[in-house]
């Protein structure tokens, strides 16, 4: 008897209201697309936890590489002229 | 490429300078309490640690469904089945984030599954015991899975992320199971006088394989220091067990019934819980696989594992046959 079952592994993204993006909720097995809706339902929205669910493939998912994440992001470092709280003279001015 | 490199990296005595590298980036993540994610390189004792603790933690809660499980259909009510049924359901779910957060580890769930079927996993031992009657539904609620989110809440704050998520979701879910074995020894304890005994009964013969579910004394637990010192583990064993025997000898006088445990009290000198001293023969006897109920509890999750063959079979099947359709 063979225990193997080498069923694809999917990534569950839940819509827990309108108005609001899907987030990760976490991963899980299924032999097919059908199988993995409905597995996600019954794993990750047993308390009313979503209206909306995605499942997708995670070999289908393209990430960045975790090693060169320093030089990958590199390019907003030192740049805090991006944010608001850089312009501290207009401090205190109503409205703005 | 570089068929000439003398040694396999990694099996060098001496590390690398990349690997002294990745070691010290790991090791500032740490000191700055962030979180390690499945991609990062993280020390091989680390990942098999933790491979080895939440895979283990995922077994608990597989096996942790039969003792329950066993009283669905006869549960005194159908309010009280539908909630047993939905713990049941709940304990297969935290089952399962569990092992999604294993395998980010590297080891595939078939082997997880494997090791749970062929012995070689170990599970938490209080499964091991019986549960005889309804009050023991009531004990399971209260103390075992009290023990378990005393456990647990602090895992949540794990520093191997994937295990921290997967906590925060079992902890906000696990909440229910508590109260609602709370208010079964409840109801019994207001009930008649033979109602009162099982209920009182039921909490003799849990209470100290529930304090034994945090683990060894410091002293005789080698493997914590390291655990604390990656913030795998956030308290040590005995601190779990003090906050945990403190909050359950404060309920049990709202059950108007007694802990098994005459000389239990609070020594304000040493500002610490004296407890009796628990039988860590026994402990380690149902771990090394003599407990009431060892045999029986790894022979039905092989028996659920069989019957469910044909429905795993049956499902692989179509699906290979629906994505040859959808490629012709």
């Amino acid at each position: 008897m063979s225990h193997k079952s080498n069923w694809p592994l999917w990534e569950v993204f839940v819509r827990s209201s309108r108005g609001l993006s899907h987030v990760h909720a976490g991963s899980l097995h299924a032999p097919d697309k059908e199988m993995a809706l409905r597995n996600a339902r019954d794993l990750y929205t047993r308390r009313n936890e979503g209206v909306s669910l995605w499942v997708v493939r995670s070999t289908d998912i393209i990430t960045s590489d975790p090693d060169s994440k320093d030089a990958f992001f590199e390019s907003p470092q030192g740049k805090d002229y991006r944010h608001a709280t850089y312009y501290k003279a207009s401090e205190g001015v109503k409205h703005l | 490429m570089a068929p000439t490199t003398p040694q396999e990296p990694g099996l060098s005595a001496v590390p690398s300078y990349e690997e002294q590298q990745s070691q010290s980036r790991f090791d500032a993540l740490i000191g700055d309490d962030s979180r390690i994610e499945p991609r990062d390189w993280m020390p091989e004792p680390y990942r098999k640690t933790l491979t080895r603790q939440i895979s283990q933690h995922a077994h608990s809660e597989i096996i942790g469904m039969q003792p329950e499980a066993n009283w669905i259909t006869r549960a005194p009510s159908l309010k009280r089945k539908s909630i047993l049924m939905a713990k049941v359901q709940d304990e297969a779910g935290h089952g399962l984030y569990l092992y999604s957060a294993a395998e980010t580890l590297g080891t595939e769930r078939d082997e997880l599954n494997d090791q749970l079927l062929t012995g070689r996993a170990k599970y938490s031992s209080i499964f091991n015991y019986t549960a005889r009657n309804w009050a023991d539904m009531g004990a399971i609620g209260w103390l075992v899975d009290g023990a378990a989110i005393a456990n647990q809440v602090p895992l949540c704050r794990a520093s191997y992320g994937p295990y921290g998520r997967a906590m925060v979701r079992v902890c906000k879910e696990e909440s229910f199971h508590q109260r609602q074995g709370f208010e079964i020894l409840l109801s019994l304890s207001r009930g008649t006088e033979k109602q009162k005994q099982m209920a009182q009964d039921a909490i003799n013969r849990f209470y100290e394989p529930s304090l034994m579910m945090f683990g060894p004394p410091d002293d005789q637990s080698p493997n914590s220091a390291q655990s604390m010192a990656w913030k795998i583990k956030r308290f040590s064993n005995d601190e779990l067990r003090q906050r945990f025997v403190g909050m359950i000898a404060e309920q049990v006088k709202v059950l108007g019934l007694t802990l098994p445990d005459e000389n239990l009290h609070f020594d304000e000198e040493k500002k610490q819980w004296i407890h009796k001293d628990l039988n860590w023969d026994e402990f380690m006897n149902v771990i090394k696989g003599n407990g009431p109920a060892n045999a029986q509890r790894l022979e039905r999750r092989r028996e659920a594992h069989r019957e469910g063959a044909w429905v795993r079979e049956a499902a692989t099947a179509y699906a290979a046959k629906q994505e040859q359709s959808e490629v012709a």
